[in-house]
């Protein structure tokens, strides 16, 4: 595989939606029009905890204008049994009540009725002539207050209680716990022992783009979804479980999409939509604002973390322990399960434990946002790691060295690593000017100070199932279509391998994405499994086409399939071909599709081998005014594995935007709550995400280290980048004042306090 | 109702809105022009920007009546037929895009700035974005892309 000599692959073309981006042709969620559409708005609760007394919607439907109004009584009952069609981890009843509550609502936002009418304005005021009586109940809006004994029990039953669970506290979930070795003998060989407690607050995925659709009900009730989401056909068997009607009636026709970031593999609105549209017997249009992006779609947990790590003098981590808990939000399904796999996995620990609880609260459910639950843990580890490196008087880096997980070493979560880059890329910061710069820490006096902080990390990256079909052109281009909506620049990405392999420049092969009725069947946009799994169908798509050019060729020459070859493009002549054949270009090829058998399309659908994890490493100078609290991330460098880099330009785009994101739920992104439980934060003046003048220049390098599950060594590169920031962030901020924050975002005020705190303490 | 007429990416208009109409509103759902797009509706993301009179604006902060005799240039009104214009250029070849939602905003956005400071250094060009929300870019090649631009434009 290391021997194969790319020659378009590695290379950078511009996208192939570049031009429709930047002249505004682009179609986005919520561009779509068609006549005689109604426009949809929902009415959400004004309370975080309450039980539905009563709503009457007769006030509502006598306006003039208003088509269809809806509550949750109008859907059929959900029972709690496992999606078909998923992996089984997702209850109907859950999803279908996060769409619109029945007789309780769960979080300020909650969905309690909506309505369609001819104007946007006239079903927004509709949603104030409907009348709901509720009677409040205590909100549970925090860990602690939802583990207590006497809190408020969110769910009667909850399916995905372990066992176990029964003792625990009734909004705990779900738990998972694996270990290895002896946890006691492993401390007791450790001569330097560090425990600390760490917490993180709910942050937003913060794409650009709220969520948008179109739904269409035919007479004969087949339903046409325009929509922007990062998994066409999870939308459909999503919506379809919670309408109760056969997926296959149905049609996901995705849009562009403004960013998803795992916000998008989900569904809110869109089943409204559809039970709107039907009742009406018109098109309708939901648009969420910005507003209801934030309460009323999924942010990612806020957790507390406590980890212990037990050391030898010489820096060799002999024992580690840790109990993590996950904000679920309203229903189960907090990525506490990733969390704690992604939490040990850098690292040759011999005894470990680490447990994670799933535990539910008054806030709105969490969704995926980003390699999923690793970001927190990594920043309780990596954070402890630097304590370590502090306590042994050991380089970070070094440090990380002596323990880091190798090619064939067990992973914590169970797999055997195969190759991994995580060596190549703390030796690669090791080695970067920047971590040899030298750095001006400041003086003591003076408000001013500067810091330098690393972490390392990874994550996992999935496969699961793809299609893809490729087909020539008579002019001899070829276009690749595939059912993943492209977030990052997956269709250059994807252009690019098809290009290699049937041996044609990449500006002559076309990608697209395709609605669910066009496509195979094909799991979301995420995991950053896009490049790595569709890409190998991709790739036999095209070897596929190829095998067709062959028997092509064979008959024009008039010779056996066999005796036919492929190299850059054209077919040729092997051994036992008459003298005379002349290699045959796949424009030729193509212009004689007609006469030689008709059109060429190759088809390959799968379900991709086990992904090869992306390791990371990342190192910081932060600058922190004392005086006011406020810092600002002054330089940044950011190493990671990519295996190939198929296209590198969009490699370092992920990098860099991943980094980002994690620069700002370290320094700034939470969402706030008051008393009552309303989000107090829910726009972006008040959630602050970082904007250019924030940020540096963000020095994405990339190592390959080839990932033999992949026939060119891809690994997905989208989710790792944000899985270090909060640590190195963190431990920057420690080596600028000396003070170990363990609580997330590090904003001005936490800032200041925890200075005079540790001003206060002698410290 | 107000009757207003202005000039929007080079052709004549004339509407009759309501008085609470939003610029943004009269682009997008008026004229159909898509590519204005709207990420916050409370003036942050910068998402839906134009040019009025050459000069960027939020037009989710000013109202339809207020452009009136003023020329519009939104992103559709860049490009000179196949040619685009040397912002929309640079943001594509550097690679300053992924998911293209807040490309229209920031490239005009970015035309304001060259106007008035046709040589900005680094952080004056980060300042002047604060308005224009990206999450995908982390910004880096955005700000690439407005230095290749300046560049380019005063060779």
């Amino acid at each position: 595989m290391s021997e194969r000599k790319f020659r378009y692959v590695g290379t950078r073309p511009i996208r192939h939606d570049g031009v429709d981006k930047v002249t505004g042709r682009a179609l986005y969620g919520a561009d779509f029009s068609l006549p005689g559409m109604l426009h949809g708005a929902v009415l959400r609760s004004p309370h975080a905890h309450a039980r539905i007394v009563s709503i009457d919607t007769r006030r509502a439907e006598e306006m003039e204008g208003v088509e269809a109004v809806l509550t949750g009584a109008d859907l059929p009952e959900l029972d709690a049994r496992s999606m078909p069609g998923t992996d089984g981890r997702i209850s109907v009843r859950d999803l279908g009540h996060n769409c619109i509550a029945r007789d309780r609502v769960l979080y300020h936002g909650h969905a309690v009725a909506a309505v369609a009418a001819t104007r946007l304005e006239i079903a927004r005021e509709a949603l104030g002539r409907i009348d709901v009586v509720y009677e409040r109940l205590e909100p549970v809006l925090s860990l602690e207050r939802a583990l207590e004994p006497d809190a408020p029990v969110l769910h009667e039953h909850l399916p995905g209680r372990a066992r176990g669970l029964q003792d625990a506290p009734g909004n705990v979930a779900g738990r998972v716990a694996f270990k290895q070795g002896d946890l006691e003998q492993g401390f007791a060989e450790a001569e330097v022992v560090l425990e600390r407690e760490f917490s993180t607050e709910m942050v937003h995925q913060g794409y650009i783009e709220p969520h948008a659709c179109v739904a269409r009900v035919g007479e004969d009730g087949q339903v046409v979804l325009w929509l922007t989401t990062q998994g066409p056909f999870i939308a459909r068997t999503y919506c379809a479980n919670v309408l109760g009607i056969e997926p296959g009636r149905i049609k996901v026709i995705p849009s562009e999409i403004g960013g998803g970031f795992g916000g998008k593999t989900t569904v809110y609105q869109e089943p409204l939509a559809i039970e709107l549209a039907r009742r009406a017997g018109r098109p309708v249009k939901m648009v969420m604002s910005r507003e209801e992006v934030f309460r009323a779609t999924g942010p990612t947990s806020g957790t507390r973390i406590q980890v212990k790590l037990g050391a030898r003098r010489d820096g060799r981590l002999v024992a580690a322990s840790s109990r993590m808990y996950y904000e679920a939000g309203a229903y189960p399904g907090s990525p506490a399960g990733p969390g704690a796999l992604a939490a040990l996995g850098s690292y040759r620990i011999p005894n470990f434990q680490v447990e994670a609880f799933d535990v539910v609260l008054n806030k709105p459910k969490v969704n995926a946002y980003r390699a999923p639950g690793a970001p927190m843990s990594t920043f309780a580890t990596e954070s402890l790691m630097d304590d370590l490196a502090r306590e042994l008087e050991l380089d970070p880096i070094e440090l990380r060295l002596k323990n880091a997980s190798r090619e064939g070493d067990r992973a914590p979560y169970g797999p055997t690593y195969g190759p991994i880059g995580l060596v190549d890329a703390l030796e690669a910061v090791r080695a970067h000017p920047h971590y040899r710069a030298p750095l001006e820490h400041g003086s003591p006096d003076e408000p001013l100070r500067r810091g330098r902080g690393v972490a390392a990390g990874f994550w996992f990256n999935a496969g699961m199932q793809s299609s893809a079909d490729v087909s020539l052109h008579a002019d001899g281009s070829a276009v690749v279509s595939t059912g993943n909506p492209d977030i990052g620049g997956s269709r250059a990405s994807l252009a690019l391998m098809v290009a290699e392999e049937l041996g044609i420049p990449v500006e002559r092969v076309r990608p697209t994405v395709s609605d669910t009725d066009s496509v195979g069947y094909t799991d979301g946009t995420g995991g950053s499994r896009v490049t790595f799994a569709t890409g190998l169908a991709a790739i036999r798509a095209a070897q596929d086409v190829i095998g067709q050019l062959r028997e092509r060729a064979a008959r024009i020459w008039g010779v056996e399939p066999d005796a036919v070859g492929w190299e850059e493009g054209s077919a040729v002549p092997l051994d036992g071909a008459k003298a005379d054949c002349e290699p045959l270009p796949i424009a030729e090829l193509a212009r004689q599709m007609a006469a030689t058998g008709g059109p060429v399309v190759g088809r390959a659908s799968l379900s991709a081998p086990a992904a090869g994890p992306s390791f990371t490493a990342h190192l910081c100078d932060l600058e922190v005014d004392c005086d006011t609290g406020r810092s600002r991330v002054v330089r940044y460098t950011a190493v990671q594995d990519a295996g190939r880099a198929v296209h590198p330009a969009y490699v370092e785009g992920q990098i860099q935007g991943g980094a980002a994101q994690g620069i700002g739920w370290a320094l700034n992104e939470e969402y706030v709550y008051d008393p009552s439980g309303e989000m107090a934060n829910p726009g972006f003046l008040d959630y602050r995400m970082p904007v250019a003048s924030d940020l540096p220049m963000i020095d994405a390098v990339i190592v390959e280290v080839p990932n033999p599950t992949h026939p060119y060594g891809v690994r997905g590169v989208g989710e790792t980048p944000i899985v270090v920031p909060l640590a190195a962030v963190a431990n920057a901020m420690r080596d600028a004042t000396g003070v170990r924050f363990d609580s997330l975002p590090l904003s001005p005020p936490r800032v200041l306090e925890g200075l005079e705190r540790s001003a206060g303490e002698g410290v | 109702m107000a009757r207003m007429s202005l000039n929007v990416n080079g052709r004549d208009v004339s509407a009759d809105v309501p008085d609470a109409t939003l610029l943004v509103e009269l682009l997008r759902e008026h004229l159909d022009l898509r590519g204005v797009h709207v990420g916050c509706d409370t003036s942050q993301c910068g998402a839906c920007s134009v040019l009025v009179d050459g000069r960027s604006v939020k037009s989710c902060t000013m109202f339809a009546g207020e452009a009136d005799g003023s020329s519009v240039t939104t992103i559709e009104g860049l490009a000179d037929g196949a040619e685009l214009h040397p912002m929309q250029q640079a943001f594509r070849e550097c690679h300053a895009l992924q998911c293209g939602f807040c490309t229209p905003g920031m490239v005009l956005s970015a035309i304001d700035l060259l106007e008035r400071q046709p040589d900005p250094g680094e952080s004056e060009i980060r300042e002047w974005l604060e308005g224009n929300l990206c999450r995908c870019t982390g910004y880096h090649n955005i700000v690439e892309a407005v230095k290749s631009c300046a560049a380019a434009q005063r060779s």
